[in-house]
């Protein structure tokens, strides 16, 4: 019981001592490569929208199919 | 560091880019810090698919225009037109052709680093119309480098049968959930949660039918019977690598299950190849399997088997794979007036289908023992993009 209450308030240390040092790790001025338009997950969304009902017509599986964001994490 | 950001995303050149190099080159290295609203575009395409007896042709439109600062509206315009002598219909019906219309509108709201969205689109066949209404907010948080991004939709479908004024309603709910993050200077990755929900009393295709043995050399058909509720859930996971010479690659891997006791895997790896100022080469390979329903048969031993009864080559256990390949010439770069830029662009995909638990029927033979089926498809499309 002892052992378990010390391993959890190492735990607990560890993490708030993790957490409050996380910073944004690429800064917006390394962002130029994401913001690419090669590194958009949606290039060209009339392409994809069409790719994704092609499948969707003939597989059972449907959803999670992308375009909630990506590229350069501005849009 | 700067001048090294601006020569590559000079290159780059889309206005996403150029929005994030602008903001940039003004806040003093806070590139992509404040969210932005999707590129002012207009697509035209035409679109084949071709595989399995079935020829669907089409245009597929859409224009996207931003009003002031925190407004971008656009409305699609997709068509399909069909004309059918796949194995389904050979079996148990005769060809048919037909049309579907699907057109939709919608809004992005920006406020901050807060985008919210609203759609309606609209579907008409002679025999299925649906209405479906799209909710989504997204927010980056984290310095820019997280989007969460939250979803929901809701579908209205109206299933009838030719020759049949009897029609039935789906409704249909679907909840997303997305999440963006930045993991390096090169790497960015996507995972993305969704449910779907269905009721109505027509969740199966109204023209499919199961085959039950009558004798030990004959069949016959009759309805399939579907249960009037399934729950789907689907996972997936996407990264995308910038390669040091200008060249990227991604994956993407998504899980799948539902309450029909479907379970469903892809994988799928890409490359994209610029060359030059104008030209952009992409090529990628895609792997589908999945198994079939709890309540498929290729073959029920008699006629009313059992509660449930699908014989539809989607619901059985199958794989695909897909090679395909596209390529985008980039023009008019600053001397086209209003517009921007433009790019023509050409894509293949050829689409392998390998069944496992569902046989050709056409070929004859003892029932349960014909060649099981597959065949082979060839999706093109071939499109303009404008942006301005």
């Amino acid at each position: 019981m002892r052992h378990s209450v010390i391993f959890m308030l190492v735990v607990i240390a560890l993490i708030g001592s993790g957490c409050s040092k996380i910073e944004p790790w690429v800064k917006p001025y390394e962002r130029d490569r994401l913001a690419d338009p090669i590194m958009s997950f949606s290039r060209d969304p009339v392409s994809s929208s069409y790719l994704h009902h092609v499948y969707q017509a003939r597989e059972a599986a449907r959803g999670a199919e992308g375009g909630q964001g990506g590229g350069c994490g501005c849009n | 560091m700067v001048l090294k950001a601006a020569k590559v995303v000079d290159v780059a050149v889309t206005r996403t880019a150029r929005h994030c190099l602008a903001v940039g080159l003004l806040l003093l290295n806070t590139v992509c810090q404040a969210a932005i609203l999707p590129e002012d575009r207009a697509d035209a395409m035409y679109h084949s698919y071709d595989g399995g007896g079935i020829e669907i042709t089409g245009p597929s439109i859409l224009v996207r225009k931003q009003i002031g600062d925190s407004f971008s509206v656009y409305g699609t315009h997709y068509v399909d037109t069909i004309s059918s002598a796949s194995i389904d219909v050979i079996a148990t019906a005769s060809p048919y052709a037909e049309e579907r219309t699907e057109n939709s509108i919608g809004v992005d709201y920006l406020r901050d680093k807060v985008t919210m969205s609203l759609a309606y689109t609209n579907s008409e066949e002679n025999d299925f119309h649906a209405k479906s209404l799209h909710l989504g907010v997204s927010q980056e948080i984290f310095g820019g480098m997280t989007t969460v991004s939250l979803g929901y939709s809701r579908g209205w479908d109206d299933v009838g049968t030719l020759g049949n004024p009897e029609t039935f309603d789906t409704d249909r709910h679907n909840y997303r959930l997305g999440l963006s993050q930045v993991l390096t200077k090169d790497l960015i990755m996507e995972i993305g949660l969704e449910t779907i929900t269905d009721e109505g009393e027509r969740l199966n295709n109204p023209y499919r039918q199961v085959r039950y043995l009558t004798s030990a050399t004959t069949f016959d058909f009759q309805d399939e019977v579907y249960p009037n509720t399934r729950t789907s859930n689907a996972v997936s996971l996407r990264a995308k690598y910038f390669l040091p010479y200008r060249a990227a690659l991604h994956g993407e891997y998504r899980w799948f299950d539902d309450t029909w006791g479907i379970t469903a895997q892809n994988f799928e790896i890409g490359y994209t190849q610029p060359l030059k100022d104008n030209w952009t080469f992409d090529v990628k390979v895609r792997s589908y399997k999945q198994n079939e329903a709890d309540f498929y048969s290729d073959l029920f031993p008699f006629q009313d088997a059992q509660n449930f009864l699908a014989r539809d080559k989607e619901m059985s256990s199958f794989s695909t794979l897909t090679v395909g390949a596209g390529v985008s010439y980039e023009f008019g770069k600053g001397n086209l007036g209003f517009i921007d830029k433009g790019s023509l662009n050409f894509s293949i995909n050829h689409i392998e289908f390998e069944y496992d638990n569902f046989r050709d029927v056409t070929a004859g033979g003892t029932p349960g023992s014909e060649p099981l089926y597959r065949f082979d498809a060839d999706v093109v499309q071939f499109f303009i993009s404008l942006w301005y």
